[in-house]
């Protein structure tokens, strides 16, 4: 298959202008020297993921993914960024280790290791299109995945008080 | 579409993540990197689910569940990060080296 | 677990006249289990107990003595093979087991280990009374015999290196004991790195057997040994030496000996066990587990001329530093060490039997001479022999049961120590007839020459400790009969225990021993060789006769004033100073030798001139081997490994740099190598 036949298909511009726009807000998340900007960029990433969710006929896991994240868990960013005093003004010294080309070969090392294998693996494997229900999904979650999901029910809780303990103030 | 797509995608998401995982000395920023490597996997988990066809839905299901523990871990970690600065007055990991020799 | 069980007894070739031993030796599991799980109670409930835990170590170990008894009263009637064993887990194509073997060999092991153990455990609760860790002492105390247990009872080698780590490990925390000493922890350290060295030998060697034939099991590698597995043969000369090499560690043969007269650090109950029935009978005891596989001619016939040579320079040299110690419990431990060549000596001349015999006997003599010598430690608050001395009027019974130790370990007719002397002497003797040559030969004088030393030393001992006059500080007084009791069982045994293998008239312990699945092969003596017993009784004797002349007089001595005021006037008396200090005058102060045999002469003491010449060689070649070779040559290299790994310590304590990110981009960056070279190289 070729460029142009793949670009011929609506469904692959969409994806690679959501591709392009999660990049670039990703870049923006990790190399930012505001940390609220940061925290924001981070939504626009995760809104796009939602889209590839989207895209791939996983409705619900978009819009858990939407509420969750973006509802709540970027709020709870904010308020971390709040409480820590983190520095909001324009300051790069402070917010990144001065020597970053060791990451830098290490996250590239990491993508060219990812990247090659997936493509060698898959070369032109097709996705079939297809909505799947959220039904469906309710269904084998509380049918074949019953035991797995109350585990994760209880590391949420687990998490819940332990947040509780580790971030009150020390009582005595 | 093709598989390869969303994961050349999802890698070069998790990717980013290591690279700021590994760079910012800010713990919150630090978290921040995680969730873009975590949504990575996700990306990964739903796309072989659809390409699979699998009627039991694991990918989807496997997704929400790293949705959720992604959601635990935030809330510990930032927990962690506001004892440590209560403690320390910074929030910057480098400063954190009790366990050197 | 309890579904894999297999007994397979009687799956390897078996003589008719062997018997399976019925539910004692099906139980016989429990020997090793009992002192384990005790050792956990005591741990755990111990400091609530009335008698602080001291009741469940005593409790394991008479369960241990009389089980043991019982096996080997079992085992004199009818031979005893019986082999079980557990599955516990199954890695490839090896499975890993939990087994006991009850067969003349062990049923020896088992019986000895108990019954020292008891009479050990019994006398500790004296020694040890008001010690700061009494509850822990006791527990550590029973992981060292139960280890031992689990070391000689085992079906296989896995379990055999198990129990051999944790007999280590026991030592280790039984000779740091009295860690505030900080040269006390130097000494567990260096006993357990020494053998660590040693140990590497023992699992090369336990892999390369084990990976030839297929199966762990002692069982199936001997049977593979008898049916001439060619496969192993190949492998058999340096899989024997492996496996010995092990041995010399745990029974400190030259140049492993190192670790044990530092052992001696630890209370002395724990030397007493350690150099009688658990540790260094270890080694011993490995080499007769495996005596077919040496001795065959297809197999590791060649290591025994290794093993012979080892063994003779032990028992020689290292009896000579046992002359120049004044720590009376270094004494012994040379003395230790000396005894442990003997029977490596009788292993290295195809004498089954003889080695064991040995290992026997000995282990009740060492065993009651430790225990004395910590009754007198106990009386006198020191270990030194200058602060001793006239000890036998107030310590009549410790001066009793020492004597009779001393004479049984000199080879004195018809104490213990003489007969399986005797045999040891008898195998080398035959060896060098058939197949051990020239240097069987050398070997027989060596031994004979040791039996001397041997003499000579323990006659400087017991005159040192006991006859002159008193010269410590503290008020020596009888040990409580909780001490006393268990010395007068060992020194009963000392004295009759040789009797079980008369040559010619009862040989009980032969057959004892030969109770094994598969004939040993090994050469023991018919009858006793008259000319031979009496040469190593005249020999014992005349080391005695020297070292009364040598010592006794010197011990009426009082102080060094009262020598120095005499000389001119009573030239007796400047002979008995002579004596006395004849190591440090002939090799420090060479004017004052001539001067001194000058006297010598002109006093007519032929004899003593030719003590004299004794004394200076043994002195000058014992301060060779022990400053010279022992401190500077062996102790450099256990120095420099550990040197070394302080070394590598401090440079690889730099990447420990506490930052997570370093961490984390080491352990992406190594995630990706991992995955390029399974690329690579797949």
């Amino acid at each position: 298959m070729d460029w142009g036949d793949w670009l011929s298909n609506s469904q692959n511009i969409l994806f690679v202008v959501i591709a392009l726009l999660m990049v670039a807000a990703a870049v923006r998340v990790v190399t930012s020297p505001n940390v609220v900007h940061a925290a924001l960029m981070l939504v626009l990433a995760l809104g796009g993921s939602a889209a590839l969710f989207l895209m791939l006929g996983a409705e619900f896991v978009a819009w858990a993914l939407v509420l969750v994240y973006i509802g709540a868990v970027i709020v709870l960013f904010l308020f971390g960024i709040m409480i820590t005093r983190a520095p909001t003004g324009r300051d790069p010294v402070r917010l990144d280790h001065e020597r970053r080309w060791p990451a830098a070969l290490v996250a590239l090392a990491t993508f060219a290791t990812l990247a090659s294998a997936s493509v060698a693996a898959f070369e032109d494997e097709a996705i079939e299109g297809g909505v799947s229900s959220t039904g469906d999904l309710g269904d084998v979650l509380f049918s074949r995945f019953v035991i797995p999901f109350e585990a994760v029910s209880f590391v949420l809780l687990a998490a819940l008080i332990g947040g509780i303990v580790l971030a009150r103030k020390d009582p005595g | 579409m093709l598989v390869s797509q969303f994961l050349v995608l999802a890698a070069l998401l998790f990717s980013i993540g290591v690279y700021g995982v590994l760079v910012r000395r800010n713990a919150v920023l630090v978290l921040l990197s995680i969730e873009l490597m975590l949504t990575a996997v996700s990306i990964n988990l739903v796309a072989f689910g659809a390409y699979l066809q699998d009627t039991l839905l694991s990918g989807q299901v496997f997704a929400l569940f790293v949705i959720t523990i992604a959601a635990a871990e935030v809330g510990i970690g930032l927990a962690i990060v506001v004892m440590i600065f209560r403690n320390r007055s910074s929030a910057n990991l480098d400063e954190l080296d009790l366990m050197r020799w | 677990m309890i579904a894999g069980f297999i007994a397979y007894a009687g799956e390897i070739h078996e003589p008719a006249h062997l018997v399976d031993g019925g539910v004692l030796a099906q139980y016989a599991w429990l020997i090793p289990l009992v002192p384990l799980v005790l050792m956990f109670a005591i741990v755990f409930f111990g400091k609530r107990l009335p008698y602080k835990g001291w009741e469940l170590a005593e409790a394991s170990m008479l369960f241990v003595a009389i089980y043991g008894v019982a096996l080997l009263v079992m085992n004199a009637n009818e031979g005893i093979t019986h082999e079980g064993s557990i599955e516990i887990a199954r890695i490839g194509s090896y499975t890993i087991e939990w087994g006991w073997v009850v067969d003349g060999l062990s049923i020896m092991m088992y019986a000895v280990v108990g019954v020292v153990g008891l009479a050990v455990f019994t006398y500790a609760k004296g020694y040890m009374e008001g010690d700061s860790r009494y509850t822990w002492f006791f527990a550590a105390f029973t992981l060292f015999a139960g280890a031992m247990l689990v070391l000689v009872s085992s079906a296989n080698m896995i379990q055999l290196l198990v129990g051999w780590e944790l007999v280590g490990l026991a030592s280790y925390l039984l000779i740091g004991h009295y860690w505030e000493d900080h040269s006390n922890n130097a000494a567990a350290i260096k006993a357990f790195l020494t053998n660590k060295i040693a140990d590497v030998g023992l699992v090369i060697g336990v892999i390369i057997v084990g990976v030839t034939v297929g199966s762990f099991r002692f069982g199936d590698i001997l049977s593979a040994v008898s049916a001439g597995d060619s496969a192993l043969a190949q492998v058999a000369f340096w899989a024997g030496l492996a496996l010995f090499i092990g041995a010399m560690g745990k029974s400190a043969q030259f140049p492993f000996h190192v670790w044990l007269p530092d052992a001696m650090a630890g209370p002395t109950p724990v030397s007493s066990l350690m150099h009688a029935a658990t540790m260094v009978t270890a080694g011993v005891y490995l080499l007769g587990r495996m005596f077919p596989f040496y001795q065959s001619d297809l197999f590791a016939a060649d290591v025994k001329t290794w093993i012979i040579i080892i063994g003779s320079i032990t028992l020689f040299a290292m009896g000579l530093l046992a002359l120049v110690q004044d720590d009376l419990k270094r004494v012994l431990a040379y003395s230790t060490v000396s005894q442990l060549g003997y029977m490596t000596v009788a292993m290295g001349a195809g004498a089954y039997t003889a080695g064991l015999f040995h290992l026997f006997t000995h282990a009740f003599f060492k065993g009651l001479l430790f225990l004395c010598a910590g009754s007198v430690i106990h009386a006198v608050h020191s270990n030194n022999m200058s602060d001793m001395g006239g000890l036998r009027k107030p310590m009549p019974w410790t001066y009793r049961t020492f004597l009779a130790g001393s004479l049984a370990l000199a080879g004195i007719f018809p104490l213990a120590g003489f007969w399986s002397k005797d045999e040891i002497l008898a195998s080398i003797s035959y060896d060098a007839g058939h197949g051990g040559g020239a240097i069987a030969s050398v070997v027989l004088w060596i031994a004979i020459a040791g039996a001397f030393v041997t003499a000579f030393y323990m006659a400087r001992a017991v005159y040192l400790t006991f006859f002159g006059e008193y010269q410590g500080q503290a008020h020596p007084h009888e040990s409580p009969r909780v001490m006393t009791y268990p010395m007068i069982g060992l020194a009963g045994l000392s004295i009759v225990g040789g009797f079980v293998n008369v040559p010619g008239l009862f040989t009980g312990f032969t057959e004892w021993l030969a109770a094994r699945p598969l004939p040993m092969g090994d050469h023991h003596a018919e009858s006793i060789d008259f000319a031979l017993a009496a040469t190593g009784l005249l020999v014992a004797l005349a080391g005695i006769a020297a070292g009364t002349r040598v010592w006794r007089r010197d011990a009426a001595t009082q102080r060094e004033r009262d020598r120095f005021r005499v000389p001119l006037l009573y030239p007796l008396l400047e002979h008995r100073y002579f004596v006395d200090d004849l190591y440090r005058v002939a090799l420090t102060d060479p004017i004052k030798g001539p001067v001194a045999r000058f006297i010598d002469w002109t006093n007519t003491y032929v004899i003593d001139a030719v003590v004299n010449a004794f004394g200076a060689v043994a002195k000058g070649l014992a301060r060779v081997v022990y400053g010279g070779f022992d401190q500077r040559g062996i102790d450099f290299v256990v120095n420099a490994v550990a040197g070394g790994t302080n070394e590598a310590g401090e440079m690889l304590r730099r990447t420990t740099t506490g930052r997570v990110q370093q961490y984390a981009g080491a352990l992406f960056g190594g995630a990706v190598l991992l995955v390029v070279g399974l690329l690579i190289f797949t």
